[in-house]
């Protein structure tokens, strides 16, 4: 069998098996190994890729452009393995502190199904049926939002089912327009038609595209529905979320925007510029003014998407290889912190930061500990983040696109600033009142040590991931490759 | 036929999305399920109209010389399922959301606040606040 389908095929195993076996003891010893299963298959696949170029399947042994296609480039399985990371770092967390309510509605199922769905989307080769993953991710998704029924979760679900579905539905009109004026759903089939079209419609089609992924990656000025659904859920759903399933709209506009939409940068890529100058700003702006932890963070996570659309906006083969850098970097960072936001409500029973205070003292290991993921996400040395900042910044430079690298070099600076402040008033404050500090938080610790070592890691040993992110860097500016796997051999 | 078609398409979004935009989650979804019509016709229509041929393969596996494309078809009944399931869903969402927040205007549905507060000491000796009004800081 191909390791190309073994990043599907194990989530929906695991599944399907938690859904067999409903005793929550069982299905939380399920959900930790179906994720360590996903990623040692994910980690095979991103070997193979490497090793043999891009891998293509045809499901159903239908011809390419005929069939559904799955293809496996350096991106897609980077980003599979990045999933794979976070999946492992929060099925440790949500093992360490089993919320039982939510494990008998199916937590374990779902979040597997979520999973299926996004690696789906990332090995895709074929728009239509991308789509199709978006909704599997999506109503998995839905589902995991409001379980359990809290009234934080319902209000912010709404808000996040009504956005989504008004963004498939402009997917679906994309695709639709596609399909009509090429006739072809492929993605390497249309890579080489979509230059025949007429330029005008080209970029009606694009801008169509870059509003329905921006709407699901969470970009100025689709953003406002994401700090007020995220911060709901319990923090094991919302890491994953804030991991996930951001990155699966980012994947997609590096992937259509690359592949498809590059015949008039001028045009397409100048208004992506402009959308991740914007989201950079407003973003880390926002995230000033909050004054709860998971809305801060989650104005973080919104603003960051911004400089993985920088390197997009760029299109030179530095600035993508930094764009590709950022998200995976930024996968594991957002997922620390939110995991740590976890630790720290356990530990506080509040995410209020005016109620918060005085960790500094009984936990300094910690303190130390929250240092770590929030000097990567600043882009501070000698973290991952200082490397896909480094990149970007330099691609930047040399493109000559000096306000945009001004921009984002500032959104560095207000990080930090937002990330100290949550420090001063989480560590260094005297506690407002005095409370009890609940034990067992160290069990929590672990996943987020996890998340944390490998930014440290990455950060310091960063030529082979740069190197890997290069090589997908390449693939996307030059097609033809990726073209060829897909209609060249067909098994 | 296309022409036709092209303003029923219009019409319908535009009703769609009127009715997406009202504050009453209840129009939302009918507003969704109008909007996703559009969608399908579309679809539909950009698969080429036609009524004259049959979309076969002959028994010899040749093909006719005008042949349908059965294509449109198929994702269009992928798009209708999904959106039936999305529509379902939405509507258990909307009536679990309507009893838990009291309201199915989506203006007057609270800002998250903080899951699940723990109140404070503090918290109790200031006026106490009815949780539905405990909007964040």
């Amino acid at each position: 069998m191909s390791p190309l389908v073994l990043p599907l095929l194990v989530p929906l195993t695991t599944a399907v098996l938690c859904l067999v076996v409903a005793r929550p003891k069982v299905q939380r010893v399920l959900g930790l190994l179906g994720a360590l299963a996903l990623l040692v298959s994910a980690l095979a696949l991103l070997l193979e890729v490497h090793r043999r170029g891009i891998q293509a399947v045809q499901i159903g042994n239908w011809p390419a452009p005929f069939g559904i296609t799955f293809v496996a480039d350096h991106l897609s399985a980077l980003m599979v393995v990045a999933g794979g990371v976070v999946a492992v770092a929060v099925a440790l967390f949500a093992l360490a502190e089993p919320d039982l309510p939510r494990e008998r509605l199916g937590y374990y199922p779902l979040s597997h199904f979520l999973l299926f769905g996004v690696n789906g989307a990332f090995l895709t080769g074929d728009i239509f049926n991308m789509y199709v993953w978006f909704e599997v991710l999506l109503l998995s998704s839905f589902v995991l939002m409001v379980l359990g029924s809290g009234k934080a979760q319902l209000a912010g679900g709404v808000k996040y089912f009504a956005v989504s579905l008004f963004s498939s539905v402009l997917f679906l009109v994309a695709v639709g327009l596609l399909y009509g004026s090429t006739g072809a759903l492929n993605l390497a089939d249309l890579a080489t038609r979509v230059a025949g079209l007429p330029s005008g419609f080209q970029n009606a089609l694009a801008m169509l595209f870059l509003v329905a992924f921006g709407l699901k990656a969470a970009v100025f000025p689709f953003f406002f529905w994401l700090p007020a659904s995220y911060p709901a859920p319990p923090v094991t759903i919302s890491a994953l979320f804030a991991g996930l399933l951001t990155k699966v709209g980012v994947y997609a506009l590096l992937r259509v925007f690359t592949l498809l939409f590059a015949q008039d940068p001028a045009f397409s890529h100048g208004v992506i510029l402009w959308v991740a100058g914007l989201t950079l700003l407003l973003g880390a702006f926002l995230a000033l003014a909050q004054g709860e932890l998971r809305r801060l963070l989650s104005f973080q996570l919104v603003s960051h998407i911004g400089y993985m659309l920088m390197g997009l906006g760029l299109l030179t083969p530095l600035a993508l290889a930094g764009s590709v850098f950022y998200a995976l970097n930024h996968m594991l960072v957002i997922s620390a912190l939110f995991l740590l936001a976890g630790l720290l409500y356990h530990l506080q029973g509040t995410s209020v930061l005016v109620r918060m205070g005085g960790l500094y003292r009984s936990h300094p290991g910690l303190a130390l500990l929250f240092l770590l993921p929030a000097f990567s996400l600043a882009g501070l040395p000698p973290f991952s983040g200082f490397w896909a900042k480094f990149t970007l910044a330099a691609a930047g430079l040399e493109a000559g696109a000096y306000a945009i690298v001004g921009v984002a070099l500032l959104v560095g600076l207000l990080t930090l600033l937002s990330m100290g402040m949550v420090f001063a008033e989480v560590f260094w404050k005297t506690p407002p009142e005095e409370r009890a500090v609940p034990g067992g938080w160290e069990r929590l610790v672990f996943p987020v040590v996890l998340l944390a070592v490998l930014t440290l890691g990455i950060g310091l040993w960063a030529e082979p991931l740069m190197a890997l992110s290069q090589q997908a860097a390449r693939e996307l500016l030059e097609p033809t490759p990726y073209i060829q796997a897909v209609l060249g051999v067909s098994r | 036929m296309e022409v036709l078609i092209a303003f029923l398409v219009g019409g319908l979004a535009a009703v769609g999305v009127y009715l997406m935009l009202r504050p009453h989650l209840i129009q939302f979804l009918i507003g969704f399920l109008v909007l996703g019509n559009a969608a399908n016709l579309l679809i539909f229509t950009a698969g080429r109209l036609g009524s004259q041929s049959p979309p076969l393969v002959q028994r010899d596996g040749s093909l006719l010389e005008t042949i349908a494309n059965p294509l449109p078809q198929a994702l269009i009944l992928t798009a209708i399922v999904i959106g039936f399931g999305l529509a379902a869903f939405g509507i258990v969402l909307f009536y679990k959301a309507e009893q838990a927040l009291g309201t199915l205007n989506a203006e007057a549905m609270p800002e998250v606040f903080e899951p699940a507060p723990a109140p404070s000491p503090v918290d109790q000796v200031r006026a106490p606040t009815p949780e539905k009004e405990r909007i964040p800081v």
